[in-house]
Formats: C-alpha cells, sequence, structure tokens
C-alpha cells in the first residue's frame, strides 16, 4: 500500500475529486511530519504511538573495520503499536 | 498531538467541516489496520513504512519468577522511519 492506494480510497468512499485527495492525505502526512520534526510525539487510539528519543552519545564500533568509534547524541523516531491493533494481526 | 489534533489540524489546513477531516483521519488509520492484517506493507513516501513481523512460538522465562513458559506464535507491526523524516528529526 502506497499514498496511491489511500487517495483512490478517499475518492472512491468520501466523494473527493482525485485532486483534493491528493492534497489532502499529503496534508495528513504533513501534519504528522512537521509536529514529529519538532520533537512532538503524535497518538493514534486504536493504531499506535510516534515518539522522538533522544539517544546519548555512545561508544561503538565501525563492524568492517573493528575500530572504535564516537556515535554522537541524536533523535530517532520510534513507533509503538497498540494493543488494539496488535490484537488485530493475531485474530484467528 | 492525537487523533482528534490531528484532525482539528487537518481541518483547519484543508478547510474541511471536522466531519469530513475526522472521516479522512480514520480511513488513514483504518486502511493502514487492514493492509498489516492482510500481512501486507505500506509505504508512505517521505514518511515512512510498515511491515508485519512473524514469530514462532518460543520458550520464553516469566522474568519475576523464572518460571519457563511457551510463548504462542505472534505477528507484530514494525515502523522504519524513511530518510528524508529521519534526517529531519535530528536535525
Amino acid at each position: 500500500m502506497t499514498k496511491i492506494d489511500i487517495i483512490q480510497n478517499v475518492y472512491d468512499k468520501l466523494g473527493f475529486s482525485k485532486k483534493d485527495a491528493a492534497k489532502i492525505v499529503e496534508s495528513v502526512f504533513d501534519i504528522m511530519k512537521e509536529e514529529l520534526e519538532k520533537g512532538e510525539k503524535i497518538k493514534i487510539s486504536g493504531f499506535g504511538n510516534f515518539v522522538v528519543k533522544e539517544k546519548k552519545a555512545r561508544r561503538g564500533r565501525n563492524p568492517q573495520t573493528g575500530s572504535e568509534i564516537e556515535i554522537s547524541p541524536r533523535k530517532v523516531l520510534t513507533f509503538k503499536s497498540s494493543q488494539v491493533l496488535r490484537k488485530a494481526l493475531n485474530k484467528k | 498531538m492525537n487523533k482528534s489534533e490531528l484532525i482539528e489540524a487537518l481541518s483547519k489546513k484543508e478547510n474541511l467541516t471536522e466531519k469530513k477531516a475526522m472521516d479522512i483521519v480514520s480511513l488513514v488509520f483504518d486502511g493502514f489496520t487492514d493492509e498489516l492484517k492482510k500481512g501486507g506493507r505500506i509505504e508512505i513516501r517521505g514518511f515512512g513504512s510498515f511491515v508485519v513481523r512473524a514469530y514462532e512460538s518460543y520458550t520464553g522465562r516469566n522474568p519475576k519468577t523464572g518460571n519457563n513458559i511457551s510463548v504462542a506464535p505472534k505477528r507484530l507491526p514494525f515502523f522504519k522511519v524513511g530518510k528524508e523524516l529521519k534526517e529531519k528529526i535530528n536535525t
């Protein structure tokens, strides 16, 4: 599934033109991206939470050469799926 | 930001009624759930991708009591952040 399938879905089910559906679906992800870029979390009940976590600097190794390197502090985006979603995936 | 704040932001940005905005946001995430249920993969350019990983059953331990327990086979959703968003978050 890609954005095109979502746009098609919005067009089929909600009666928007293809052009409007494309613009609106793009906006949904733009809003989410802007929020995450600010370091804010997004909680979608029934689906999961997107959280930006701060990672401290740590020593690591270059797996190819084995030499020790400093891994700089960084922010990473994590996704924690909701119970509801995990249950839905495991329904018989 | 929670789901209703996302709906509100969308309704403002695209000049939609809250009802329409809610229908769209629900359609997006219900669509994701349906696709993952089928075991399918979702790829949103510039955002990230979702996949389902299947795990066989295994014998684990209850960390509190140390008892052996059998863990049933399961399917779990995973998210991988897209390159563009990953870089933007880290700057």
